[in-house]
Order: C-alpha cells, then structure tokens, then sequence
C-alpha cells in the first residue's frame, strides 16, 4: 500500500525526537496496517500480531534518539519489527528459524506445472499446450472486492517465507534492495521466493477466474 | 526459448536482473507467444492486486497505548 503523505524522514524524526505526538499517530496511521501483515507472516495469529507491533513501535521510540539516516526511517522500522516477530515467532513455536531463507533444491523446481506444456516428443516441446485463459476484467466494485479476498487468502496459505517475501515487495511495495536490507538475504534468494510466491498466486487466481461463477 | 524456461525468467525479467543475452532471448520469445505475453501480463495484474490489499489497523486500544506511551517517554532530545 502507498504511503500517505509524510513529510521527509529528516522532518519526521526531528518531530519524533522534539515529542510531536501528532507526528507519531500520523505514523502510527500510515505504517501499521502494512507492518500488521508483514507480521502476520511470522507469528500464529491476529492477536500475536497486534503485540509484534505494538512491541515494534516500542523499539522504535527507544531506538529513534540515536537513529542515523543510513537506512530510509521506514526500512529502520520494519527491521525493528521483523526482528520482533523473528523473536515472537519462535516464542509462539511457529518457528522461522534463521536459516529459513536458505533455499533448497525444493525452490528451484518448476513454478508452473510441467503439465502445462507440451512434452519432449512434441515437435514443439517446452511450449504451452494450450495457453493460459484470459482473465475477465472485472466488471463491478463488487466482483474486485472479491478477487482480491481470495487473492489475501491465497497469500496466506503461502508458506512464509515466501509470503514474507512477496508481502514486503508486492504488497507494501519495497525494493529489491530495501528487502534485502530488511532481511539480510541475498538478492538472489529473495527473488528465488518472491518468484514461487507469485507463480503461485498467479496459479490462484487462475483458478479463481476459470471456476464457473454462479450467475 | 521455450515457454517452460520463459515462464521461470519472468522475475528476474521484471527486476531487470537479467543479462543481456537471455534478456535478449526473452524478449525474443515475448515477442513471438501470445501464450508467454498473456503469462507475463497475468503476473503485472497479480502484482498490482497485491498493492491493493487492503490491510488491518492496529487495535483502538493499542495505539492508545502507544500514543500514552509516547507522551510519556522520557528525554526530549535538544535539537
């Protein structure tokens, strides 16, 4: 999601730091929702996750005194709270060990169903044996609404590391850079996950879109 | 390029973190499948539905709290 306006993050840490409490609920408004979820991605349930930011934010007031602009302000505080969900989630037993953004040949295997294409003793092998159907445009508010519930469905039933992934990027709109920042992994492998996370959303959708909708 | 290496490239397509020469294998391909041209446009329109998700707020009485707690927070930093 977009941010609404704020002002630059020089302004705003100034604020926070001479104790503008109207500059911190402005913060609190723009930023929570996507930390929320970004969240969720690593602990158990809705209730855990109002608590990892709850927690976020309290590192961020302790921490934003001493705050150098090497990071963006924002990149600073999704690090804050990814490193409070990590600690969160292997409390709750959920666990996304350190290592979970480590591939594994497993994500390496093909993101489409080999199926799907025409085999080696086609004339044309490798090739769509039908190509994918197109996909309606959505003809009423209504009808979007409801795509994008099954598509936030969808996303939760990646597995996390990938949700994690495709969350920061796609959804809240991060950089490949930024993310790799915010989680300390290589390019490479955050875009290996960010790839299965939309091949299988991609997938989802299709099936949302080609399943008769009752009239 | 065959649709099956396409379909894997479509990332690091849109990242730009391809190399010149597949890159210019990819396009090549783009340029010929209409099957491969409708994937790739299939994965723009789910990334843009993502950046729509609409998103939670934080409970009423945690950012209540957050804000007592930053009225309460001690050492205002000389500018």
């Amino acid at each position: 999601m977009p941010d609404v306006e704020l002002p630059a993050d020089a302004v705003i840490v100034a604020r926070l730091r001479a104790r503008d409490e109207a500059m911190f609920a402005a913060l609190l408004d723009a930023w929570s929702p996507g930390m929320l979820r970004v969240a969720r991605a690593y602990v158990g349930d809705e209730h855990a996750a109002q608590d990892v930011v709850q927690e976020a934010w309290l590192g961020v007031l302790r921490g934003i005194d001493d705050f150098e602009s090497r990071a963006s302000l924002r990149t600073w505080t999704y690090r804050i709270l990814v490193n409070r969900a990590m600690s969160r989630g292997s409390r709750d037993a959920r666990v996304i060990p350190a290592s979970a953004l480590t591939l594994t040949a497993e994500d390496y295997a093909p993101t489409v169903d080999p199926a799907r294409f025409r085999g080696s003793d086609d004339p044309y092998p490798g090739h769509w044996r039908s190509h994918p159907e197109r996909w309606p445009t959505p003809e009423s508010e209504l009808l979007a609404r409801e795509t994008r519930r099954y598509l936030a469905a969808a996303l939760e039933q990646l597995p996390a590391r990938q949700r994690i992934v495709v969350t920061l990027r796609d959804v809240e709109g991060y950089s490949s850079e930024q993310v790799c920042e915010i989680l300390a992994v290589s390019a490479a492998n955050q875009r290996v996950l960010l790839h299965r996370g939309r091949a299988a959303l991609r997938a989802a959708l299709e099936e949302h879109f080609t399943q008769e909708v009752p009239a | 390029m065959n649709c099956d290496e396409f379909v894997e490239l479509v990332t690091a397509y849109l990242d730009g973190a391809l190399d010149a020469h597949t890159a210019a294998r990819f396009i090549e391909h783009l340029a010929a499948c209409d099957g491969c041209e409708r994937y790739l446009e299939q994965i723009r329109h789910t990334v843009g539905e993502l950046h729509h998700l609409p998103g939670d707020s934080l409970a009423g009485h945690a950012r209540d709290r957050l804000l007592a707690a930053f009225r309460d927070w001690p050492g205002a930093a000389a500018p």
